[in-house]
């Protein structure tokens, strides 16, 4: 099994599992699937930096010329990093937006209004 | 200059007119716009006719390569000429028609703005003006129709007309965009010289088809035809200017003015003829049958735009003199039958013929006016349309080539020519004639002279073109067809008498038998007891926009929120078609599993956790404590391979938004009671997990085929310039600070939203207290051991970040953990630090002011600066202006976090308001 193999298949068994949360549309499998899909698709974007160990891209301060080949990419990590922050925003934002439909739809059956 | 003046100066009056008040003023202001216009059009006669152009140009849209062109040449000119002549003429004849109606200023806004539309059209030397100016007429027709809104004929008139036209003008902008790509300019001097080009062109029958739909739906050509009897609900100086004389010719105007370019072939040949053929015939047919005085001119005037449509389908020189000739003729004597009409309309009340019979009697200047126009439609001798009717007949007979069509087409026209005599007739005998009126609701008398007068004028000009043609038109024709042909001009000629020939039978034949059929029809009065004929085509379009209604209602109920399974299931397939019709069909080559990299200790145990906790979240038995639980896992997995991996700074951000993550969730469904799960049945189940197996494996492959490729990473750049360039080892750190900055400051201005939004929701009572931590003694007693650690810890973290794994992302989480945790221990919201507003707040502005100081020094915006200052004491350290940054980044962090985790733990309760 080689690491790209693995991280393919972690990757297809996180999305499969996402998606078939999503498809229950039971709003809190929504939430579940949308989590698991983040986790899959922020493994996607990290696959794409040439992954392999003990290559961190962590430059020596004061090297000259360094070959790119001894460090994994840098580029689709800042994007995960970032993605990984803006997507536990966006689970707060939906889980919000849950609980507003949720009241408003008791006030809809309350009819207090 | 001239041609700016005569394009823009109806559009001005249209502007001022709608803010007149005064009936009499208005009427002076729109004759006077008209006239300047028509005056100014006469300056130019004569250069026009020697066959110049003229032409002006300002630059509109210069990277598109549109400008904003006017153009005259003989073709532009007649037309517009026509417009603005007939439209002075219909303006004087409106001022009486509309006499004391307070609508009459709009109604002549409405007016001026149409034929500044018009005029556009006609004089536009760019295709893209072309068809902006297309789409102002439509609009313009639909408002004059609608006039009498809410009338309920007047509002589904104009609504067939607008989604007809409008439909065309669609078919229009897309001839166009394609023509100019063919031709390589929109310019309309370089197209009309590019037909060849274009004609073999590979786009060329697409460009035919918009064409020709554009074309047929605005000249009211099979099968658009019906939307022009609907459009008889407009008031009648309207259906006599916009609907005989100037809109529908709008089509023919530009049959002809791209004739040049994509006639002559035998495509336009078959198509054009033969919707002119079927409209001719069956807009004849349908007029003969009406029983309302406009309808029966609405489908005469149906049948003459099938004629000149199938002049032009001939494609033969001669054809298209003849069809200039008959557009001039047509709206000469359909105008001033129109503007009749109009006056027995208003002096009975009514237009039915049925009623409205023995006029003779109570109007005969009007009557001997719509007598003259009537013969000249149809076709006798001594009168206009006589002139242009001969033509057509002789070209219907002289067509050669094409077999079927030869033979077909002079008994077409011999019928078409029957018809005509027959609805003419009709006209005359039926409404001045055909025994006394009956039940009329008022008493008819001569109309104000006034009225009269711009009919008289018309008719005038029916005779003189009739006796005398070539001292009147002959010039301006000749100019015409040869700015029409684009080259030479064929002989022809307009003489009176040419002998006893063919077309002179034809003419004869049809005038006898067209008597004839009406004296057979009429018998007993047996044509007033007929049903109206089916007005095909309404029906079918009354039904087309009920199931587009309907399907939309389907449609809106199949996607709407409630059925979000469906549509997840949905947006999965469709995202799995997507991607899989390229990977499936683009050849794919099954690679060889090489070994690139050792997996690292541990990554089996790790690949497995993830795994099995990922497919026990999916299970609904679970509790949903248990589930989140679950997703915990998963997500600390993730962590360990970032880690294992070499992305620390990944791994770091993951385990603590994980954290973040677990608590808002816990925190928020203490509020979201979880409903059972639905129950599926095993086959929808399996269905379900069929679709999620293909888009999970589809994206795996996806990625194994991308991770297997290895192109050149364009971050070999940053990795090599991250210390020469930002003064940073940790690439990562650099790229999210320095080298993309930009991309970070929008990524936590986003953060920074989403919290907000969240805030606003549910936080409405933010003094609440939560209850569950109150009297605890573990968690506050932990929270102050633990706190300043964490604190310590964060700013360790994001004092390294720029060289080692950590930074304002990483630091930020991890305080704002300990700062949600100290608020929670507390029980309030008010804890002495968490205030995420400013936290927020000063984040940032931090961020944004140190984008800005680099702008005030004269550097891009978020330009970096570094430094190594060697600092007494603590020797040299690195200092970064990236860092300054950063620090936003972290304070923003913060806010975000705690606000978001906060709001759900003291949001408002629901049921509270």
């Amino acid at each position: 099994m080689t690491l790209e193999l693995m991280l393919a298949s972690q990757i297809a068994i996180l999305v499969a599992c996402a998606l078939y949360c999503l498809m229950r549309g039971r709003l809190f499998d929504v939430i579940v699937g949308i989590t698991l899909l983040s986790y899959g698709v922020n493994l996607f974007l990290f696959a794409m930096g040439r992954p392999a160990p003990d290559k961190a891209p962590i430059v020596p301060a004061h090297g000259g010329a360094l070959s790119p080949a001894d460090y994994v990419d840098p580029l689709p990590q800042a994007l995960v990093l970032t993605a990984i922050v803006i997507g536990f925003a966006m689970t707060g934002l939906m889980v919000a937006l849950a609980l507003r439909r949720k009241q408003a739809d008791g006030d809809d059956a309350g009819a207090e209004q | 200059m001239t041609l700016l003046t005569i394009c823009l100066l109806p559009w001005c009056a249209a502007l001022l007119l709608a803010r007149l008040r005064s009936a009499t003023a208005a009427f002076a202001l729109a004759g006077a716009c008209a006239l300047v216009v028509l005056g100014l059009l006469g300056q130019m006669a004569q250069a026009v006719w020697a066959g110049q152009t003229l032409q002006s140009s300002v630059a509109w849209l210069p990277a598109l390569g549109v400008s904003a062109t006017l153009r005259i040449d003989a073709l532009a000119w007649l037309f517009a000429t026509l417009v603005s002549g007939i439209g002075a003429l219909v303006i004087l004849y409106a001022r009486y028609y509309m006499d004391g109606d307070e609508r009459l200023p709009r109604f002549f806004a409405l007016l001026c703005a149409f034929m500044g539309a018009m005029l556009g059209v006609v004089l536009a030397g760019d295709l893209v003006l072309l068809a902006m100016f297309w789409e102002l007429t439509s609009l313009a027709s639909f408002l004059l129709i609608a006039f009498n809104a809410p009338d309920r004929g007047a509002v589904r008139g104009a609504r067939a007309a607008l989604a007809v036209t409008g439909m065309g003008g669609l078919a229009l902008m897309a001839a166009v965009v394609m023509l100019g790509r063919a031709a390589g300019s929109f310019d309309l001097a370089t197209v009309l010289a590019a037909g060849d080009v274009v004609r073999a062109d590979p786009r060329y029958p697409w460009i035919l088809t918009c064409f020709l739909l554009a074309v047929f739906s605005k000249s009211a050509q099979f099968p658009f035809q019906f939307w022009l009897a609907r459009a008889m609900a407009a008031p009648t100086p309207v259906s006599a200017y916009l609907h005989s004389a100037t809109l529908v010719k709008a089509g023919i105007f530009l049959l002809l003015r791209f004739y040049p370019v994509l006639g002559g072939t035998d495509a336009w040949f078959f198509a054009v003829s033969t919707a002119g053929a079927i409209t001719l015939l069956l807009g004849g047919v349908a007029a003969v049958f009406q029983h309302d005085l406009k309808g029966l001119l609405a489908y005469s005037t149906v049948s003459h735009l099938g004629l000149i449509t199938l002049l032009i389908g001939f494609s033969t020189p001669t054809a298209i003199v003849a069809a200039v000739f008959h557009v001039i003729n047509h709206a000469t004597f359909k105008a001033s039958l129109f503007m009749a009409a109009g006056i027995v309309d208003h002096e009975c009340g009514t237009r039915d013929l049925r009623n409205v019979n023995g006029m003779w009697r109570y109007m005969p200047l009007t009557g001997s006016l719509a007598i003259v126009a009537a013969a000249a439609m149809a076709g006798v001798p001594l009168l206009n349309g006589f002139l242009s009717k001969e033509m057509f007949f002789g070209e219907a007979l002289a067509l050669e080539g094409h077999d079927p069509i030869a033979l077909l087409a002079p008994l077409a026209a011999l019928l078409a020519g029957a018809a005509g005599v027959a609805y003419s007739a009709r006209f005359v005998h039926d409404v001045f004639f055909n025994g006394a009126p009956i039940n009329l609701p008022r008493t008819p008398h001569e109309p104000p002279l006034w009225m009269a007068a711009p009919v008289a004028v018309l008719v005038l000009l029916c005779l003189l073109v009739g006796l005398i043609p070539t001292p009147i038109i002959g010039a301006p024709l000749a100019a015409a067809a040869h700015a029409a042909l684009g080259g030479s001009l064929p002989s022809y000629s307009l003489a009176l008498w040419h002998g006893f020939n063919g077309p002179l039978a034809m003419s004869a034949l049809a005038l006898v038998s067209g008597v004839g059929i009406y004296a057979v029809l009429m018998r007993k009065r047996a044509l007033h007891q007929r049903p109206l004929p089916d007005p095909w085509g309404y029906r079918q379009f009354e039904r087309l926009l009920l199931t587009l209604a309907r399907s939309g209602v389907v449609l809106v109920r199949q996607l709407r929120g409630d059925r979000m399974r469906l549509q997840m299931a949905v947006l999965a397939l469709a995202a799995v078609l997507a991607a899989g019709w390229p990977l499936l069909g683009g050849g794919f080559e099954a690679h060889l599993p090489e070994l690139t990299a050792a997996i690292p200790q541990g990554g089996i145990i790790v690949w497995v956790v993830g795994a099995v906790f990922a497919i026990a979240a999916t299970s609904a038995r679970n509790q949903p404590v248990t589930v989140l639980l679950f997703l915990g896992a998963v997500g600390l997995a993730v962590a360990l391979a970032f880690a294992g991996l070499s992305a620390p700074d990944l791994s770091l951000t993951q385990l603590f938004v994980e954290v973040a993550t677990v608590l808002l969730l816990l925190l928020a469904l203490q509020r979201l009671p979880v409903e059972a799960p639905p129950v599926r049945s095993l086959g929808k189940r399996l269905r379900y997990a069929a679709i999620a197996v293909a888009g999970g494996g589809g994206t795996g492959w996806l990625a194994w085929e991308a991770m297997l490729r290895k192109p050149p990473a364009i971050s070999d750049y940053q990795l090599a310039n991250a210390v020469s360039g930002a003064g940073g080892t940790n690439a990562v750190n650099v790229i999210i600070v320095d080298f993309r900055g930009f991309d970070t400051l929008g990524e936590i201005t986003v953060l920074a939203a989403a919290a907000l939004i969240v805030w606003a929701f549910l936080a409405r009572e933010r003094a609440g207290v939560l209850g569950r931590f109150q009297g605890s003694f573990m968690l506050p007693t932990a929270v102050k051991i633990v706190m300043p650690f964490a604190a310590l810890v964060a700013v360790h973290l994001y004092l390294r970040g720029h060289n080692l794994p950590g930074g304002g992302f990483v630091a930020g989480l991890l305080l704002a953990i300990g700062l949600v945790l100290e608020a929670l221990a507390l029980g309030s919201w008010r804890s002495p630090h968490a205030r995420p507003v400013r936290w927020l707040a000063a984040g940032l502005g931090l961020a944004l002011l140190t984008g800005a100081a680099s702008l005030a020094l004269g550097y891009p915006f978020l330009t970096s600066a570094f430094g190594h200052p060697v600092l007494p004491v603590l020797g040299e350290i690195p200092l970064a202006s990236a860092a300054l940054f950063d620090l936003g980044v972290l304070a923003v962090v913060v806010g975000a976090t705690v606000m978001l985790i906060l709001a759900f733990a003291f949001g408002r309760e629901e049921g509270k308001k």
